[in-house]
């Protein structure tokens, strides 16, 4: 039996689903002709569920290109990031940031980041404020493997480890830099011992098992509002899609590990348990199903039916 | 009127601000106890605490990220990067991320983070310790660029930036630190976007900000005993620019010379002579001539330096020249 409740599973396996059936859905709109270009994280829905189950809304996270699922998870409106993904003005960033760069303030959603690795010292100086202003919330940066090599990454894990600061980052380990192995661009065997240098927790876990996520999150969590400091925890885990929609995501690995991963869906996995468990029926995970591809069947037809931002609103929001 | 110098007019300015708002607070490399590379925190640490006066790692990228971080939930962070040759390193966060993030999410945010940083040269401090690189910033949209001349707009510029809700990159000048001038023991403030003209003159416009406001001031005073009457115009914003009152004294002298200490290709004086070229060349008697450093780094050797750099004499054999003279 896991000793995450019923009620929280299901709420994680509600977010996996709208994840999966978001970028799904985003990808089909893509290959219609929206512009720009979208990096879904098919497969790896597990982490941002598990991670943003035990965070209050009152949390923050930040995110990467790769982060419509964070996102999602943590509570942003389906509709207002598909309007996001068409360019328009109902969009969160009023078409002016695309896939890559949804946020919604008033959800502590505090962004996402095309460049790689930066958010990583923007998440160290929310933890800063948050322990100026004497509050127990936490910070959790989320980034993929490739992000581990920048100095933004050990800059900013080096100040939130030196100031003692409740950041959470999270690695969501989808095994490539984009194309290219872990082990072709660092002699770790595991990312986690990357935490060693700057003397934090580094922990692994499964990425692929939300329980397993789920678990950690709930501990480190717990430990970062007790003013434990920040620990960096990695989630092993796949993209079985391409890293971009231009990426059949072939050349730089094999049909069979494609195949292997696929058999250890995160959101079939999660179904089992329950189901196994009596957590839940299988007519109750078919139903959220439903709901789910209702509520994006709306967020599509909101998104189409907004209107577009005019050419000359490009220079609103410009200061200086 | 008291002086101040430079150094103490920006130290003022960041604890009247402190004290006036406690969001505010400075974080940046040696600033607590040891007062700064160039001293202007000194003491801030003893008032103010640990806290709100933080020491940071060698790592100028989480300097400028985390400050960035913190003003998105609701703090005031002042950033100190030591020298504006460093603020390479922290060019990734100020233009991917601190520029772009208002904009980018369509107004959602604010971000008030006012990056201090000190460049220029004059005391042989070498090729990593004595760029002018405003142009730099000054080319990224979503970046109030400030650059003042003395102790009086060196505080009041920096206590509008600190109350500013956009980001703001404030560039002092190392060997202004010891220059004095008058500055009230009130709560003034000296508006972002403005110039100032320095000294009234009625020959040519000298188009100039930071230190080489001094050198031309040295420069029309000199002149002034061959009859030669130069108006100084202080820009003090580099960004946004203060047109109007470049092309109204433009306007009147008929003549402008712009005065930069950064190399002359693409620096900003480029701008300031392609702004009066469009917008009042029929007022012009003469073509826009620049003063600037060399295209050059900046050598250690002193003679070498000075020549690579403006000074009071090149500013008035330039104006000399262009007054047919």
């Amino acid at each position: 039996m896991p000793e995450i409740d019923a009620a929280t599973l299901k709420k994680i396996y509600t977010n996996m689903v709208k994840i999966r059936f978001f970028e799904e859905r985003a990808i089909s709109e893509y290959r219609k002709g929206l512009p720009g270009f979208v990096h879904p994280s098919i497969g790896q829905e597990a982490i941002p569920s598990g991670v943003c189950a035990f965070l209050r809304d009152d949390d923050y996270i930040i995110t990467t290109h790769r982060g419509h699922g964070d996102i999602i998870a943590k509570g942003a409106q389906l509709d207002r990031m598909m309007a996001e993904l068409f360019a328009r003005k109902t969009g969160y960033c009023k078409g002016k940031g695309g896939s890559m760069h949804i946020a919604d303030v008033s959800r502590n959603i505090l962004g996402a980041t095309g460049i790689v690795g930066d958010g990583i010292p923007i998440a160290a100086g929310v933890g800063a404020a948050i322990k100026m202003l004497g509050t127990d919330q936490v910070m959790v940066a989320f980034f993929g493997d490739g992000a581990t090599n920048s100095g933004a990454f050990h800059e900013g894990m080096g100040l939130a480890a030196a100031w003692c600061l409740p950041v959470l980052f999270f690695c969501e380990n989808n095994l490539y830099q984009q194309s290219t192995p872990f082990s072709d661009y660092c002699r770790l065997t595991d990312i986690a011992d990357r935490a060693k240098a700057h003397g934090i927790p580094g922990l692994t876990v499964d990425g692929n098992d939300a329980i397993a996520v789920a678990e950690v999150a709930r501990e480190t969590i717990a430990k970062l509002r007790q003013g434990e400091g920040p620990i960096l925890v990695v989630g092993n885990t796949y993209r079985t899609v391409g890293h971009h929609m231009g990426d059949p995501g072939t050349s730089y690995r094999s049909k069979e590990e494609v195949e292997e991963w696929k058999k250890k869906d995160p959101i079939q996995r999660l179904r089992k348990t329950m189901v196994q468990n009596k957590m839940a029926t299988d007519a109750d995970l078919d139903k959220i199903e439903q709901d789910v591809l209702k509520e994006l069947d709306e967020a599509v037809k909101y998104a189409q039916e907004s209107p577009e931002p005019a050419p000359e609103e490009a220079m609103e929001d410009i200061y200086a | 009127m008291r002086e101040l110098t430079y150094r103490e007019a920006v130290r003022e300015a960041l604890r009247e601000e402190m004290k006036r708002d406690p969001k505010v607070f400075l974080m940046g490399e040696e600033i607590a106890e040891y007062g700064g590379s160039y001293k202007v925190t000194q003491g801030l640490v003893e008032e103010f605490g640990k806290e709100r006066v933080r020491n940071t790692p060698l790592a100028e990228a989480a300097i400028a990220g985390a400050a960035l971080g913190a003003s998105l939930v609701g703090m005031r962070p002042v950033a100190e990067i030591m020298y504006i040759d460093f603020s390479f390193i922290a060019a990734d966060q100020i233009i991917n991320q601190i520029a772009k993030l208002r904009y980018m999410t369509g107004g959602m945010v604010k971000v008030p983070v006012v990056i201090r940083t000190q460049g220029g040269g004059g005391v042989a401090a070498g090729p990593h310790h004595s760029q002018s690189l405003e142009a730099i910033y000054a080319h990224i949209p979503g970046l109030y660029v400030v650059m003042p001349s003395n102790a009086y707009d060196a505080k009041g510029l920096l206590k509008s930036s600190i109350r500013e809700d956009n980001p703001v990159i404030f560039i002092e000048h190392k060997k202004l630190y010891g220059e004095s001038c008058p500055v009230p023991e009130d709560d003034y403030v000296v508006p972002l976007g403005k110039g100032d003209i320095k000294r009234e003159g009625t020959d040519i416009s000298v188009i100039t900000y930071s230190r080489c406001v001094n050198f031309s001031l040295a420069a029309a005073e000199e002149l002034a005993k061959e009859g030669i009457s130069l108006e100084v115009v202080d820009i003090r914003t580099i960004k946004p620019l203060d047109e109007e009152i470049i092309l109204k004294s433009v306007q009147k002298t008929s003549k402008a010379l712009v005065v930069y200490e950064a190399c002359r290709t693409a620096g900003f004086g480029a701008e300031i002579a392609a702004t009066i070229a469009e917008k009042a060349f029929d007022h012009l008697d003469a073509p826009v001539t620049r003063v600037a450093a060399k295209d050059s780094p900046i050598s250690f050797n002193p003679r070498q330096e000075d020549y690579i750099l403006p000074n009071p004499q090149k500013i008035a054999a330039a104006a000399r020249e262009l007054m047919g003279k």
